[in-house]
């Protein structure tokens, strides 16, 4: 195979999320009232960044052949967190920020030090780290409240020039500063190994247990700075239940909408950001489209079972049967 | 020479051990051990709590839990997961009250009703984890977000009944048998259905074969994808069933009545020894981790322990224990 043909089958899956949302905002401009205005970008992007911040942080966890079920939870107690912390004067605004993203760092290396050094499974360990995370939160929020430095939330949520959304650009420079330079060193690669085949990955010499620590501590300073975002549009923090395991969930739709194999070592962050979007742009497609709210938690789950579903259509290539069985 | 001392030393260790701890799951013990901790530290806080009263009251509560676990059990025994219980459990409950607005037919088949809804999320999942082979971590979450926004729409659109029936009060809190809660005698014999399907049908080989390696089960002619789907639709009606009687306990449903059992339901499982990864586990187990569970939950209470600290002391005792003897061999 050629050079450049490789390369794009690897970036397909993140290619087609990026159609898939460039589809879906076309028609979801298209049919606002107010139209392709900067003012609706903003509204959509602001949304979209939260979303698209804990995909990138599943995204980490998922090509090691794992399952974050906690970064929801993590993101509701950064959120609570960031609402105590990320007020007055400059420098006290800067250390709650350092304090907010700390934490974040603290709780993805926990996740990663109980699946990794204590061979739990993720699944369970994450839902058990989960259920503290959010005790955390309840603890610092009993009843929702606080507040945030407005300046600092204003010019994060607002535009640059008038027509750039600077949500996005901070979802950009996150991405220049922690993804790229994770997918292209040494323990990142040893991350997506281990996804790949943990055995072979072990076998190479392959750093695997480092690769897999940073993962799932990248992942809890990612699902921080979405929490610090979320306090940011919000002004508030809140511990609530159901809105992390919402999160949690709608993680995976991204991941899976950005081409991310859940069997791990497959897929990019990028591909989940767009993913996320297109996952937001979806659900709010029957706001455009007059429906009923009620509608919505139906709406966007079925679109969740569509796209686990597809996945189904690799069976149609399978030629021998015990491929079924992995 | 110092090793056939050492190996006759261990042999005389084992002889002394009676046979029947020697033959026990180590983690079936343990679970057993820290029920009885956790008795000795509750009698030392207050009096009444090894009173017959308070440990029958603790029964019924955990044979909600029970109901709900066993389908559990039955989806990790085949190294399958199955997140859906929470909307599992509230569409049964919802399902059951809803259809008892429908005459005097509506309330006798309310009950059955509510677990066919319940059967009905099983078999989706099953249909997705054996026929389409997705990850059932993934379709079982799916589910789950389906049939919440069915209940959403379904509870907006209209008000439905949402009052439990007679028959749905009497099964949870009734006595059929002097001081013997009937939610209890239903869990028991729930248990006892289970133990039989599992050590004593063909059913129950094929679920440990498949947890083992569905592969290898495949090739010794088990039609490993029905059997696999069976089991979900068990899982889904069982995780209703348990809605109805929380209905009938509370004597309402509710929109997030089943959000707090998937923790407890897969904790109690997995401190019960059986594996996560399938193919290992005994029902035993799962009864005693689903005490012991409900014991924690309950001191936790009787403390007066606010949520807060109720969800961390909890996420912790789990995370504690499954290091102390729920972790994967270390070999690669």
């Amino acid at each position: 195979m050629k050079d450049w043909r490789y390369r794009l089958a690897e970036q397909r899956g993140t290619l087609l999320a990026f159609g898939i949302f460039i589809v879906m905002f076309a028609i979801y401009s298209a049919n606002h009232p107010a139209g392709f205005t900067a003012n609706v970008v903003q509204t959509a992007a602001n949304k979209g960044v939260l979303l698209a911040f804990v995909a990138m942080a599943q995204t980490l966890v998922v090509i090691t052949a794992g399952i974050d079920l906690s970064v929801g939870m993590i993101f509701t107690l950064t959120n609570c967190m960031a609402s105590w912390l990320v007020v007055g004067t400059g420098l006290e605004t800067a250390f709650g920020v350092l304090a907010v993203l700390g934490t974040g760092l603290i709780c993805g290396a926990v996740n990663g030090a109980i699946v990794i050094y204590g061979r739990l499974q993720p699944i369970v360990a994450t839902i058990a780290t989960g259920a503290v995370y959010f005790g955390l939160a309840l603890l610092l929020r009993p009843v929702p409240g606080g507040s945030v430095n407005e300046d600092l939330a204003d010019f994060l949520t607002g535009r640059f020039f008038g027509v750039v959304p600077a949500s996005l650009v901070a979802l950009l420079v996150i991405v220049l500063v922690v993804w790229v330079p994770f997918s292209r060193s040494e323990l990142g690669r040893a991350a997506y190994a281990a996804g790949s085949s943990e055995t072979a990955a072990y076998m190479s010499g392959v750093p695997i247990r480092r690769g897999k620590l940073l993962a799932y501590t990248l992942a809890g300073l990612l699902a921080a700075i979405g929490g610090l975002f979320l306090t940011f549009f919000t002004y508030t923090g809140e511990a609530a239940y159901a809105s992390g395991n919402a999160y949690t969930l709608f993680s995976i739709a991204a991941v899976v909408l950005g081409g991310v194999s859940l069997f791990g070592g497959k897929g990019s962050a990028i591909g989940a950001i767009f993913g996320a979007l297109a996952f937001r742009t979806i659900g709010d497609l029957l706001f455009v489209f007059d429906f009923d709210p009620l509608w919505q938690p139906l709406f966007q789950g079925v679109i969740l079972l569509i796209a686990v579903s597809l996945g189904a259509f690799a069976l149609f290539r399978v030629r021998n049967r015990l491929e079924w069985f992995l | 020479m110092s090793e056939t001392t050492h190996g006759g030393i261990m042999g005389g260790i084992a002889g002394r051990v009676p046979k029947f701890i020697r033959r026990a799951d180590p983690a079936v013990l343990t679970a057993f051990a820290c029920i009885v901790v956790l008795l000795l530290l509750g009698s030392l806080y207050s009096r009444n709590f090894l009173s017959p009263e308070y440990l029958l009251q603790q029964l019924k509560v955990a044979s909600f839990l029970g109901v709900i676990a066993t389908g559990m059990m039955l989806v990790i025994l085949l190294g399958q997961i199955d997140l859906s219980v929470p909307w599992a459990v509230a569409a049964g409950a919802m399902m059951a009250c809803a259809a008892a607005a429908y005459g005097p037919i509506g309330v006798a088949l309310a009950i059955p009703f509510g677990v066919l809804c319940g059967v009905a999320i099983g078999i989706v999942n099953g249909i997705g984890v054996a026929y389409l082979r997705i990850p059932s971590m993934i379709i079982t979450l799916a589910t789950n977000a389906v049939a919440q926004g069915l209940m959403v729409v379904y509870t907006g659109g209209f008000s439905p009944q949402d009052s439990a029936t007679a028959a749905m009060r009497y099964l949870a809190t009734g006595f059929t048998i002097p001081g013997v809660p009937n939610a209890v005698i239903i869990w028991v014999l729930i248990g006892a259905a289970m133990v039989f399907a599992l050590t004593r049908t063909s059913f129950g080989r094929a679920v440990y074969g498949i947890g083992n390696r569905e592969r290898a089960a495949y090739l010794s002619g088990i039609d490993t994808r029905r059997i696999v789907m069976i089991a979900f639709a068990v899982s889904g009606g069982l995780s209703a069933f348990g809605g109805v009687l929380l209905a009938g306990y509370a004597s309402k449903a509710a929109q997030s009545m089943g959000d707090a059992y998937l923790l407890p339901s897969i904790a109690a499982v997995v401190l019960g020894g059986t594996s996560i990864l399938g193919g290992r586990g005994s029902y035993l187990g799962t009864v005693a981790g689903v005490i012991l569970i409900t014991l924690l939950q309950s001191i936790l209470s009787v403390m007066q322990m606010p949520e807060a600290g109720r969800q961390i002391i909890y996420g912790v005792v789990i995370v504690a224990m499954l290091l102390l003897y729920g972790r994967a061999p270390a070999s690669r």
